[in-house]
């Protein structure tokens, strides 16, 4: 098999990079190791947020949210987004103080997507909010996707621009030559000019192969669904200082993660659920939305995603080894940022560089010294 | 406190190893679902000491209650109507009994959980007045209770054979039988020999037989089975001899036999074995019932179905393999023969090769327009079309169609869904593998769980 691009993982990164560069004209082909969106892609809470990012991540997160409200252009398909809006509430006076700092700062800068509301606009908004709830950051246009219709469509929209997908093919081995990669695959050799590590949980292992080695966490946020309820909660809600985002989805069940740890395996393939710290999420739920407390839960999992110190993903070239292009370590919020990502990628595969500044991203962060020979 | 032994299930697998460990000296608490101890065999067994359902549910029924009473004299602690949501490792177990969730520890762990009825969707099994002939079976136990009106029973295995008996020596009624076994043929005759060493069992198979057929209508060779009506199960309609047939219907009762339970093992990541003849996974354990997780035990039907007197010895087999584990000092390969433990095993599996060849599970693919989850209302028809474009891993099937993410957690999906897969990418059924299995493993409330943050280990 051969290639102008080899992506690696697909999750949604390696399908947005695969599906952009295709679009382009490079012929792509995209490998996964399990089936398509079987990590963090399919473990995700697939909240759509740009509300307390990081000044970094802003252009990225901005310029996605946008494609968000127009995925149909992108992928034929909205991805199930729902722009119901997400709210970071505030539960005492000192996370109020913080909030109310963080969006002055942004309106200093002259960044307008996140409000301030008070008590009164907060509970007409959700009114089965608890009262002691003080205030709240509104973002009115972000809001929530379908991660499964979300994984389909850029599959279908990839497949139909040319991508070869190729699934249970986990890379082994990378030998880089003069002008192209040759990559060992539990599927056979692949020959490409360029390698997008979007490996996600992995990621390191497939830079390591590829003589660019790191040092990444791994993030194993646990998340919780329930029975369908007829509750009324429309927007996302999340409450800073607190592990908690709370929402419900168009079936009507209740969705809560937050980003509580399950307990990563020792040889770091699997994660499990820990419930006694998955409680800290559930009871920050059940003390903001106290109906809730009798709703029968269905389902928990432990997702798995790099996560690099600075909660910063890991997006541009290799400075070590030619042909190499990183795209990992969202460190929990990358969803948001699928589109936007992609499209900056494929500009580094067509063009060799993009618009956006991407040096915060720069792996030099995270590298590890290689080993002498 | 920390437990030396949780065992899941009071049944006899559970019951025996409960008695044996206690025997051993082995501090123990038995955990089960059920208000009482007697397992899904011998539900309800202290409380249907005697009278006319006692005489109805026959004479293995009876044989429960000498070990009920040696498990209520054994010492061991018994939490019964509590329900086990999670497990965690080496080992935590999270409880819920009277909807109060709390935490216990133990050094080892008995899933001595039983089987659960294999799910068989035709067209019309999620209509109201169909249900499975395990669950009539319970309300008989716990409560005497028997259906009413036009009452049909579909399906193979001694299961059905047995309770039209317990219902016709109640005086209940049965308006037929419809029998989807294949019949003795010669794949099964081959196995009698075996099946010889465990003639009461045999004997017992064909006295139901005759009863049915004096009393009710015995119907063979039945197919293409369909439930119909409006907003609940008027007629039944099925093929038997080449001739299509239909029938009023008040209730429908199902059975195409049962399968290992298999979500504990499956969440806690052990390695499982296909079951070819049945059609099964069940969890792979070694000669002492031990999974590939050290410390964690499998005994009776839980660990590949035998029936309760094969379940009895594997719990007491089981319960050596832990007292080693455990570290206590006894001589288990003595007491292993002592007991005999392995002829009595091997007598009271005599007659499995044979009921195996017998009741094969069905094997029809199942049409496109059939539900086959029915907590997510998913098709055979959309896992079909699905399939056809992705991998053979049901879990990939699950994330596209939410088929099996509902509350039952695949228990009612998870082997159709593999079948199709089987079907659609030409493989080997049990080369395909079943639904990765997520906490809780029962469905309990937001507030039980919130209420974990404030619980200090439950002594
Ligand atoms: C529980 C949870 C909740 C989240 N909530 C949100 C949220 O609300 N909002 C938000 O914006 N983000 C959220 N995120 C983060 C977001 O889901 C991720 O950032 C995003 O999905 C990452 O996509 P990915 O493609 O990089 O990784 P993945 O989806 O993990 O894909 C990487 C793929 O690479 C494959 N792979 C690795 N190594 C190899 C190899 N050697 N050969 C072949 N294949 C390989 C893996 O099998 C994997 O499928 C959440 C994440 C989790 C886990």
């Amino acid at each position: 098999m051969k290639a102008d691009l080899l992506v690696i993982g697909g999750g949604l990164h390696g399908l947005s990079v695969a599906l952009q560069s295709a679009r382009r004209g490079v012929s792509v082909i995209l490998v996964e190791r399990h089936f398509l969106g079987r990590h963090a892609s399919g473990a995700t809470a697939a909240g759509v947020r740009t509300l307390g990012r990081h000044p970094a991540e802003l252009p990225l997160s901005l310029e996605a949210a946008a494609t968000w409200h127009a995925m149909t252009d992108l992928v034929g398909d909205d991805c199930g987004f729902n722009a119901c809006g997400q709210l970071q509430v505030a539960e005492d006076e000192t996370a109020l103080a913080k909030i109310r700092d963080r969006v002055s700062r942004l309106e200093a800068q002259g960044f307008t997507h996140e409000r301030l509301i008070g008590s009164n606009e907060l509970h007409s908004l959700v009114p089965d909010l608890a009262r002691h709830c003080l205030g709240a950051a509104w973002t009115v246009d972000d809001g929530s996707a379908d991660p499964h219709r979300t994984i389909g469509a850029f599959r279908d929209a990839a497949i139909a621009a040319g991508v070869q997908i190729v699934e249970k093919c986990l890379v082994t081995g990378l030998v880089r030559h003069s002008t192209h990669w040759l990559a060992q695959t539990s599927k056979g050799v692949i020959e490409a000019g360029l390698i997008v590590n979007a490996g996600g949980a992995w990621a390191d292992q497939v830079a390591a192969l590829a003589g660019d080695p790191v040092h990444q966490a791994i993030r194993t946020s646990m998340m919780v669904v329930t029975e369908r309820t007829s509750a009324r909660v429309k927007p996302v809600v999340s409450s800073l200082g607190q592990k908690l985002s709370f929402k419900q989805t168009a079936q009507g069940t209740l969705v809560i993660g937050g980003g509580s740890q399950g307990k990563l395996a020792p040889d770091r393939q699997s994660a499990s659920v820990d419930m006694v710290a998955l409680a800290a999420s559930v009871g920050a739920a059940v003390r903001l939305f106290p109906a809730v407390e009798g709703i029968r839960i269905v389902r928990t999992w432990a997702g798995m995603e790099a996560m690099t110190p600075d909660h910063l993903p890991v997006i541009g070239f290799s400075h070590r080894v030619d042909g190499l292009i990183h795209a990992f370590g969202f460190s929990g919020h990358g969803f948001q940022l699928v589109p936007s990502v992609g499209r900056a990628v494929a500009d580094l595969v067509c063009q060799g560089s993009t618009n956006l500044d991407l040096s915060a991203f720069d792996v030099t962060r995270i590298a590890i010294e290689r080993a002498a020979a | 406190m920390i437990h030396d032994v949780v065992v899941i299930g009071a049944g006899p697998a559970g019951m025996s190893a409960a008695v044996q460990l206690r025997k051993l000296g082995a501090s123990v608490l038995v955990v089960d679902e059920q208000p009482a101890p007697g397992g899904q065999i011998w539900r309800g067994i202290e409380r249907n000491a005697s009278g006319p359902i006692a005489v109805a549910l026959g004479p293995d029924y009876q044989k429960g209650r000498a070990l009920t009473a040696a498990f209520r004299a054994s010492g061991a602690e018994y939490s019964p109507s509590t329900q086990v949501w999670q497990i965690e490792d080496e080992w935590t177990l999270f409880l819920t009994s009277e909807g109060k969730a709390r935490r216990v520890r133990a050094r080892a762990v008995l899933l001595s959980n039983g089987a659960q009825e294999r799910p068989v969707p035709f067209p019309g099994w999620t209509l109201p007045g169909v249900m499975t002939v395990g669950a009539a079976q319970i309300l008989l136990k716990s409560g005497g209770m028997l259906p009413q009106g036009n009452v049909w029973i579909a399906g193979a295995g001694p299961l059905p054979l047995l309770y039209a008996t317990q219902v016709l020596g109640l005086k209940g009624q049965i308006s037929g039988f419809l029998d989807t076994s294949r019949g003795l043929n010669l794949a099964a005759l081959a196995k009698l020999p075996a099946a010889w060493r465990d003639l009461p069992s045999l004997a017992k198979g064909l006295k139901w037989q005759r009863e049915l057929r004096r009393n009710g209508r015995m119907i063979r060779g039945v197919s293409d089975l369909r439930a119909e009506g409006n907003g609940r199960l008027q007629q039944l309609e099925w093929t038997a001899g080449g001739v299509r047939r239909k029938a009023k219907a008040d209730v429908l009762l199902v059975h195409e036999g049962v399968v290992p339970r298999i979500h504990e093992t499956l969440a806690l990541g052990c390695d499982h074995d296909w079951n070819p003849a049945q059609k099964y996974f069940a969890a792979r354990s070694n000669r002492w019932g031990e999974t590939s997780r050290p410390g964690l035990f499998v005994a009776g039907d839980a660990s590949g179905i035998g029936g309760w007197t094969a379940a009895t010895v594997s719990g007491e087999i089981a319960a050596l393999g832990l007292a080693g584990h455990l570290g206590i000092k006894v001589d288990t390969e003595a007491l292993r023969r002592e007991n005999q433990l392995d002829g009595r095993r091997s007598r009271a599996l005599a007659l499995r090769p044979f009921l195996d060849a017998l009741y094969t599970p069905p094997t029809t693919s199942i049409a496109d327009d059939v539900v086959v989850c029915r907590c997510e209302e998913v098709t055979a028809g959309t896992i079909r079309k699905v399939a056809r474009t992705s991998t053979s891993d049901p879990n990939a099937i699950k994330a596209a169609t939410r088929c099996g993410m509902g509350p039952c957690q695949g228990r009612q999906c998870g082997y159709t869904v593999q079948a199709i897969l089987a079907e659609v990418h030409n493989l080997p059924v049990g080369d395909v593998s079943f639904f990765n299995i997520r906490p809780p493993l029962k469905p309990i409330t937001l507030g039980e769980i919130a209420s974990l943050g404030e619980l200090e280990d439950a002594e």
